[in-house]
């Protein structure tokens, strides 16, 4: 626990960032509280636009945990050696990402006090269902094997959860996409190119956040391993924005109406973020990671899902405005990954410089 | 002999223990004696006020369940010549065969009843995460985002409020089919342009009036089997 | 002070407060309440005893089969067939405000009830 209570503490600007933090969270705690007791029509939902933001960040936060696989992956089983010092670092973040996505989800019941029905009264034909019990069960795995891969070489029993985890994070991330893209009455979810997209665009983020991470802790994660992690998020990005533009095709050549009244003005402009994105990858521009970062961060969490409402079935644009409470508590939920990330990145750092590292058997 | 209303309760109950075939209900709303007044709300009205749904003055958190959408939102841009464009069609919960909003509920608070097809709702389960919402393709539901009560002039204490946090929708007035009555909608239509009632009993008004005539559901491609039906 | 004895300061704080009710009540233990029964009635759905400890229960129980299984009548202990209904079996005899709500501020707890279902006595 020593390790933990370290990572609380430090130089007088980390106070001052982790103040912040605590400060926002608290902040966000009191605005939820707020909507609790007066109801989610402290938000810009609608009866035509039943999800918003809340939904919309939950997605992207799944792809982040997700993308843990961009580094377990090549390490454990490809024994890529340049992750060494990476991969601590996308399990921490997954866990962080889970975490948040969790909170995301729970600010946007109705009524959380019941969340537990869930599982007392489980559903199987409901993707919701399973979708929580897939992150729930990758939190445990994450947390599991960052706390093993604290301790040492990694034991048999270990690896075999290491094996779980590479197909399990694929699968947080495809039943995310199911929860879309299986309703036959919103046709901008509707496509099949949902679910290899999502997981696209995570091994794009997941990278993407890893590099700023390094760099906003000053963490030595290895030339080689930085620019293997560019390199994954560029093929990742292009993958993306290759689906996107296959949706694009889909939606307007085929002329159906209810297809393409669903691309307004917003999704032309989070298309062209993501395009800008791609081409500052493609050319090594320095602020790829962060472009690439942010774009999905739009993409996915704050477009996509307004954009499958908007038109309603009945034909409808309601527009969606999120309030300040709204965004207050997605600014909390923010803050309290960013929490979760500092100290757990503090966490890995003390690993780092106590240990020589441990290759992959 | 005077038959008291609990008698009268006992023996319905008995009748349909009896009976075990499921039945399956269904409305069948004949347009054109629906249009001899465009104006009438007359259906909206009875059903709000028998089940306490508020009217609330902001229409994008607004409760209805059963209102109007002009002809073309209904059915579809392609579906409407200049003769039907724009004339209003009473929708409502479709009470599907193979309903999504059932599907997708995490937690079986809305669900299928088996004795009757009728899509139930169970207010007292709903966790309120809005699934069903986005997987209705008719727009059937909606959301309580504030506390209900305080947009209600009047309240009925016969049937129970909701509060906030949770999805309701209609309920083909499952409590007074209960009490062999007809839903409200249906009984107050001044053109008796609507018809409810058992359409796997080939005998009902409704099995004849479907064999005879030619009917028409809401977004057939989808294959979600409403039971509502439109006759023009 | 070490951190010990600290520790054990908050400790002893803590369960003074906490059991502070159990103080209260052995000081000055309260009065037992007595609750207007209805006039003209002689039985209620099941033995009073039940009733007491397991009526939230049973309207649990009821809720489920009105809702969920679509049944609406059941037969009392003394035969007669009621309805099952917390509005129409249970406020047909029992006042809310009297009953059900002094019952509930006494031993202190909120039944949500209340919040969708409407006394007839009171409709607000």
């Amino acid at each position: 626990m020593t390790v933990l209570a370290n990572a609380m503490w430090g130089s007088r600007a980390y106070r001052w960032w982790m103040a912040a933090l605590y400060a926002a969270v608290a902040a966000g705690v009191l605005l939820w509280l707020r909507q609790w007791n007066q109801g989610l029509v402290l938000t810009g939902m609608s009866r035509d636009v039943a999800w918003g933001l809340y939904v919309g960040q939950f997605t992207f936060f799944v792809g982040v945990a997700a993308s843990a696989v961009t580094v377990v992956l090549p390490y454990y089983l490809h024994a890529w050696k340049d992750f060494v010092r990476v991969v601590i670092l996308g399990e921490m973040l997954a866990i962080a990402s889970v975490v948040a996505a969790l909170l995301f989800v729970f600010v946007d019941l109705g009524r959380p006090d019941r969340l537990l029905n869930v599982l007392l009264h489980p559903s199987p034909s409901s993707l919701m269902f399973w979708d929580l019990l897939a992150l729930t069960g990758y939190l445990a795995l994450n947390v599991i094997l960052a706390r093993a891969a604290l301790a040492g070489p990694p034991a048999a029993w270990n690896r075999a959860l290491i094996l779980v985890s590479i197909p399990w994070a694929v699968s947080i991330h495809t039943i995310t996409a199911f929860l879309y893209a299986g309703l036959a009455g919103r046709p901008f979810w509707l496509t099949a190119a949902m679910a290899p997209r999502f997981l696209a665009s995570a091994f794009a983020v997941g990278p993407a956040l890893l590099i700023l991470l390094c760099r906003a802790f000053r963490y030595d994660a290895g030339d080689e391993a930085l620019r293997k992690l560019r390199l994954v998020m560029t093929y990742a990005m292009t993958a993306n924005v290759f689906l996107a533009l296959m949706e694009v095709f889909t939606a307007f050549y085929s002329g159906i109406p209810g297809e393409a009244a669903h691309y307004s003005p917003w999704t032309w402009l989070s298309g062209g973020f993501m395009a800008a994105a791609l081409a500052l990858a493609l050319g090594r521009s320095r602020y790829a990671p962060a472009a690439v970062f942010a774009s999905l961060a739009i993409d996915k969490g704050v477009v996509l899902i307004p954009a499958g409402f908007i038109p309603s079935p009945e034909g409808a644009v309601t527009p969606y405005i999120p309030t300040a409470v709204e965004l207050g508590i997605v600014l909390a939920i923010w803050c309290a990954g960013a929490l979760l990330v500092t100290v757990l990145f503090r966490v890995a750092e003390s690993y780092n410089r106590r240990s020589c590292p441990h290759h992959p058997s | 002999m005077k038959i008291t209303r609990q008698a009268f309760l006992a023996l319905l109950a008995a009748a349909a223990r009896a009976f075990s075939k499921p039945r399956r209900m269904a409305m069948a709303i004949d347009l054109s004696k629906c249009w001899k007044d465009r104006g009438c709300t007359r259906c909206a009205q009875a059903c709000h006020a028998a089940h306490n749904v508020p009217r609330i003055p902001d229409r994008r958190r607004e409760i209805k369940w059963i209102w109007e959408e002009r002809f073309e939102n209904a059915f579809g841009q392609e579906s409407a010549g200049p003769a039907v464009a724009g004339a209003p069609v009473p929708v409502l919960c479709n009470h599907c065969e193979h309903p999504a909003c059932v599907q997708v509920c995490p937690t079986g608070a809305t669900f299928k009843r088996e004795s009757d097809g009728l899509v139930m709702m169970d207010e007292h389960r709903c966790i309120g995460c809005r699934y069903c919402m986005a997987a209705c393709p008719y727009g059937a539901r909606s959301f309580n985002w504030s506390d209900p009560r305080s947009f209600l002039r009047t309240l009925d204490p016969a049937y129970p409020t909701r509060e906030k946090g949770v999805v309701e929708k209609c309920t083909f007035c499952n409590e007074r089919l209960a009490r062999g009555q007809q839903p409200a909608c249906v009984e107050v239509c001044p053109f008796k342009a609507m018809v409810f009632g058992d359409a796997a009993d080939p005998s009902s008004a409704i099995a004849q009036l479907l064999r005879t005539r030619h009917a028409f559901r809401r977004k057939p491609e989808l294959g979600a089997g409403p039971n509502v039906f439109y006759i023009l | 002070m070490s951190e010990r004895a600290i520790i054990a300061a908050g400790v002893a704080l803590f369960l003074a407060g906490a059991c502070f009710p159990f103080w209260r009540n052995a000081a000055a233990p309260p009065r037992p309440l007595v609750l207007p029964l209805p006039a003209g009635e002689r039985q209620c759905v099941a033995p009073v005893a039940y009733m007491r400890a397991s009526h939230g229960d049973l309207l649990l129980a009821w809720r489920d089969r009105v809702v969920r299984s679509g049944e609406r009548v059941f037969t009392a202990p003394d035969g007669r067939v009621r309805e099952l209904s917390l509005v129409r079996t249970c406020l047909g005899c029992h006042q809310k405000a009297e009953f059900c709500d002094r019952c509930h501020q006494y031993v202190a707890v909120a039944p949500e009830c209340w919040s969708c279902h409407v006394d007839p006595r009171s409709p607000r």
